[in-house]
């Protein structure tokens, strides 16, 4: 990877970070309805992942989609007004937190039903496969995603039909509050493709390195052999499940713990040990982010509200 | 004009929609090899292939997320449910993913995908196999629920579905792949959303769909031996509901009974009833009566089963009932 | 001694008020002229004063409740200051129920007890116990049929539409009353297409709508139309508003409501409203301008407009339409007016046409001054017209007193100097 590129990770992830934190403030101040699930922690994951796609490779997500909307293109001001339920944002703010989405970055948006996205994912590389091409479909899910029946139709029929689909299983310990060896018969949940025949690896995904290197070359096989991959990535959310978790789950020191383990931290130690980029450089990153987030924030307030003429808009494409 | 089975009709549909479009394909299970197990795509797999008659394994999820995801990319893909019974291992594709996903977006996503499926009770296939739920598919907003009551009737919207950008339910009733009917030759479509007289009258109304209308031209027939003309009006699609006919047949009429095979409880009638109380209250002369299904879950045996689904007898008899 | 505060009548037609919201709640201290609650009306939110000192005992409604005028909404009264039980809170006080409707489980069936009506006018066998189908009731109501004398033929005796037929054919049918016959309503689509959109009026278009509907329907309009030459009223407005600031400046339809009032000195019969066989010629002149608001149109009230000077009359009549258009008419604002006046001048309008402003006898419509040719001395010159159209009550007046209001208008429009002095 070039400096450019290295130093645009850094910058999406901090952006994630600041934004979401923006985000909380805004829930709190009961300016964001529903559910809100923060993606703070695992920056990382996504930014490294989608850094290694194609543009015409697909990317679909569970509701935890705000860093994968940012990281495939979305603006902040946008993924904001969103979330504030405004016209200008990018779903006209009748998606909300969990269902951005915008084609034209190839984002296919945040899905809300645990798992429900998977046999979808399968849908859109069976429609690549139709076309003749070799897209990809990046398809992102946590942990508990795997012990739903979609999950296993859906890596059965990838597997079967050869289709292009890289499963990317964010494991970050938890699905909703029940730890991963609760809920799941194995707990390293790379093996489940093992019963798929299914080729599989193990990242850590506290290292956007690290990360970028596992999907780049995951993605490598997909395009080259035309055959379904499942990476597994180790990360950890800081926040809770969504805004008003009580966390009775987890204790704070296993949360502390983590938390050295910031992924924007190590790849700022990263960049320094690389000589890439210095900590007065990334510093001016950080306060250009906090000037964007303040735009955004400003931009989604002072947009309007969807008109009511939108109530019974794109219900049917024909009327 | 070809006198052709509903099963030729349908089979015609797919084929001359597959030869118009070459984003149309069909998966499902059984559809291929076998043929389909209605036969109706018998010979498919021969001309097309693999590629676009597409055999999946027994995992409706998969079959109809598939086909969403597919949809979404530009195909126009036609899932094939061995039966509507099997719909609800795919209740969420079905109700909760294909009909949201325009609208929860913004409008940016399109879903031009047909789902057929057969339903229907009659053939000793016991109760989890028998079913005809299709007022719970009618209930979302985002879906496009049809089912046809003839061949010509079945070819023309089956085409139009096909092209439709919206998801699209096309239900089918395993015990009316024989009727035969007059069929247009050559090229056309019936247009999604619109219920038709299917025969004219002037003394009552009978509004209903699919093998309700079987049903209902047989006790029109005999309800005329007795002087008695009934205005049948065939809903054809559920939803979006189109109750034009329907008004303007009661408002000549003023009596009407509606006759479905699903259940009476939260049926297609108890909307329609409703309607016409809400639209037409000032055109009512007697209590509007529903003929449906007797509220159990069908029986195998032959004798029971008939006497839990609606019959011709029930036709004629809610008929005179609502004309004293 | 505690005092009941009541809905105030905050406007000749309001007949109730929502209670919006509590500004001082039970325990609070008030004083008199004090805020206790705000009120929506069909025209607009108000506020309501307290009329005594002390503390408020008790709210006799809850927010967002209707209430007619005058219910009482609230005591006030001295600090632990006992009062009586409430009366009934809400609307208006439940009516006793009936003692046939508490008996329901009485062994024989109740006979349903007829509301005493005055003895002059039966009952409509309608809210009788009579069994029709809903169409049998309403081609009885159509055409003038008794259900009472009609035999049902349906199951269980239920009267249907060929038993309405078949008494019509026994005895003529009897003519149809007009006033008998139904409140013609908008006709509706009875599906909801794609694409359209349902709105809730509001209670300032319901207002409109009620007025408009009754004064259209039961007041015999006739129409006069002048055409009033306006080049010598355009030149005194351009030099009088060329010594004021722009805040102040006069408006053609300023001089127009000074010229009304002072014509209308002259006319006292159109200056006047109708109650019963009485015309009511008031002592005051009220002139009334429409003023378009979100959602609808209002009429603010010059008081004794042809008392006041044409600066005073241009600045209430601003800051009363800034107030009708930001939802804060106060009540005095939009009471009282005695003829009203509407003026689309600014759109480039030729010529149009009111509904009067009952009870007022007349309203006068008044169009844009345009520059048109004229004939002149036998040549075609430029010239500025203006045509105004007064909608009058015949009732209260004919054709003959209209235009020599019209024409009596022209010398004040037509000489404005008339209007100053």
């Amino acid at each position: 990877m070039d400096k450019e590129n290295l130093i645009q990770m850094y910058y999406e992830m901090v952006l994630i970070r600041r934004l979401e934190e923006r985000g909380a403030e805004l829930y709190q101040q009961g300016k964001i309805g529903g559910f809100m699930h923060l993606y703070i922690g695992q920056e990382a994951v996504s930014t490294g992942l989608i850094a290694a796609r194609e543009p015409r490779d697909r990317v679909i997500t569970a509701y935890r989609d705000h860093g994968v909307a940012i990281n495939c293109g979305i603006s902040a001001n946008e993924v904001m007004a969103e979330l504030l339920g405004k016209s200008t944002g990018m779903s006209k703010g009748k998606g909300g937190s969990m269902h951005m989405a915008d084609t034209s970055k190839n984002m296919w948006g945040g899905h809300a039903i645990v798992g429900g996205h998977l046999p979808i994912a399968a849908g859109f590389a069976i429609g690549d496969q139709y076309a003749g091409n070799d897209n990809i479909t990046i398809c992102m899910f946590g942990d508990g995603a795997t012990n739903i029946g979609y999950f296993h139709e859906a890596l059965n029929l990838a597997k079967t039909w050869n289709l292009r689909v890289l499963w990317v299983c964010e494991n970050n310990q938890y699905g909703m509050g029940t730890a991963v060896d609760r809920a799941s018969a194995v707990s390293e949940i790379r093996q489940k493709a093992e019963g798929y025949g299914m080729k599989n690896s193990r990242v850590d995904g506290m290292d956007v390195v690290k990360v970028h290197e596992a999907a780049a070359e995951a993605l490598k096989y997909i395009r080259t052999e035309g055959k379904p991959y499942l990476l597994e990535i180790m990360t950890y959310r800081f926040r809770g499940h969504s805004m008003g978790d009580p966390e009775r789950y987890r204790t704070q020191d296993e949360v502390k713990k983590w938390q050295e383990d910031d992924p924007i931290g190590i790849f700022r130690a990263y960049l320094a040990k690389k000589k890439i980029a210095l900590g007065n450089d990334l510093d001016g990153i950080d306060a250009q982010v906090e000037t964007e987030v303040q735009k955004a924030v400003e931009f989604a307030e002072a947009s309007p509200e969807p008109g009511m003429d939108q109530l019974f808009a794109d219900i049917y494409a024909e009327n | 004009m070809a006198r052709i089975t509903m099963r030729e009709a349908i089979s015609q549909a797919l084929m001359e929609e597959m030869d118009r479009d070459p984003a149309v394909f069909i998966l499902g299970e059984e559809v291929g090899v076998w043929g389909g197990t209605y036969a109706v795509t018998k010979g498919f797999y021969d001309k097309y292939g693999p590629e676009r008659v597409k055999d999946t394994p027994i995992a409706e999820n998969a079959i109809i997320g598939g086909a969403i995801g597919a949809a979404m990319v530009g195909q126009r893909p036609i899932a094939e449910l061995m039966t509507i019974n099997f719909g609800f291992s795919a209740m969420d594709y079905i109700v909760n993913q294909a009909p949201k996903l325009r609208y929860m977006f913004g409008g940016q996503f399109s879903v031009p995908m047909v789902i057929r499926a057969v339903g229907g009770g009659g053939r000793q296939l016991g109760a989890t196999h028998s079913q005809t739920p299709d007022a719970i598919f009618a209930h979302f907003p985002g879906l496009v629920v049809v089912s046809p009551g003839t061949p010509a009737d079945a070819k023309g919207l089956l085409k139009s579905a096909i092209r439709s950008n919206d998801p699209v339910l096309f239900l089918e009733h395993a015990t009316m792949y024989q009727v035969r009917g007059e069929v247009p030759d050559g090229e056309y479509t019936i247009p999604l959303g619109k219920s038709t007289i299917q025969r004219p009258g002037k003394d009552l109304t009978i509004v209903t769909y699919c093998k309700g209308l079987e049903l209902s031209m047989k006790a029109a027939e005999d309800l005329a031996k007795e002087g008695i003309e009934a205005e049948i009006v065939d809903l054809r699609t559920l939803r979006p509901l189109d109750m034009e006919p329907v008004l303007e047949s009661f408002k000549k009429t003023n009596r009407a009974i509606v006759v479905e095979e699903g259940w009476k409880s939260y049926g297609v009638g108890a909307e329609i009833v409703s309607r016409i109380y809400e639209q037409a209250f000032d055109y009512v002369d007697a209590p509007i009566l529903r003929v449906a299904q007797k509220e159990v879950p069908l029986p195998y045996n032959r004798n029971l089963e008939q006497a839990a689904l609606p019959q011709v007898p029930d036709i004629i008899a809610a008929a005179k009932e609502v004309l004293k | 001694m505690a005092e009941t505060i009541k809905m105030p009548k905050l406007g000749f037609d309001m007949a109730e008020g929502t209670l919006v919201r509590w500004v001082k709640n039970v325990g609070e201290t008030i004083n008199k002229g004090d805020v206790l609650a705000e009120i929506e009306t069909d025209k607009a939110t108000v506020e309501v004063e307290s009329h005594a000192d002390g503390v408020v005992l008790q709210h006799l409604v809850d927010a967002g409740t209707s209430v007619p005028v005058n219910n009482p909404i609230a005591i006030v009264g001295a600090e632990g200051e006992k009062v009586d039980s409430a009366p009934a809170a809400g609307g208006q006080p439940a009516p006793a129920a009936p003692a046939a409707a508490a008996s329901s489980s009485a062994p024989t069936p109740a006979p349903v007890t007829q509301t005493a009506a005055p003895a002059a006018t039966p009952a409509p066998a309608e809210t009788g116990p009579v069994k029709a189908s809903p169409l049998a009731r309403k081609v009885a109501r159509d055409r003038g049929v008794n259900l009472g004398s009609v035999v049902g033929t349906g199951p269980g005796g239920r009267i249907v539409r060929r038993d309405i037929e078949s008494a019509l054919k026994a005895s003529p049918a009897p003519a149809v009353s007009p006033a008998s016959a139904p409140i013609p309503v908008y006709e509706t689509r009875t599906t909801q297409q794609p694409g359209d959109e349902t709105i809730q009026t509001t209670k300032l278009r319901q207002a409109i709508g009620r007025r408009l509907v009754e004064s259209k329907t039961t007041i015999p309009h006739f129409y006069v139309t002048h055409e009033y030459k306006m080049e010598a009223l355009m030149d005194l407005r351009k030099q009088i508003n060329g010594s004021l600031p722009d805040n102040e400046k006069i408006s053609v339809n300023d001089f127009i409501v000074k010229a009304v009032a002072l014509t209308l000195r002259q006319f006292p019969n159109l200056n006047a409203s109708l109650s019963g066989t009485n015309i009511i010629r008031h002592g005051a002149v009220n002139v009334g301008v429409a003023v378009t608001v979100p959602g609808g149109l209002m009429t603010v009230v010059v008081k004794d407009t042809d008392q006041k000077p044409l600066r005073q009359i241009s600045g209430e009549v601003k800051a009363m339409a800034a107030r009708a258009r930001d939802g804060k008419v106060k009540p005095e604002d939009v009471d009282g007016s005695t003829f009203s006046t509407s003026n689309l001048g600014m759109y480039d309008v030729d010529e149009f046409i009111a509904i009067i402003n009952p009870p007022e006898a007349a309203i006068l419509a008044i169009s844009s001054a345009r520059e048109v040719p004229v004939v002149s001395g036998g040549q075609v010159v430029p010239g500025w017209r203006m045509k105004a159209t007064i909608s009058v009550d015949h009732r209260i007046s004919d054709g003959a007193e209209a235009a020599q209001f019209m024409q009596a208008l022209a010398k004040y429009l037509e000489e404005p100097i008339r209007i100053l002095v």
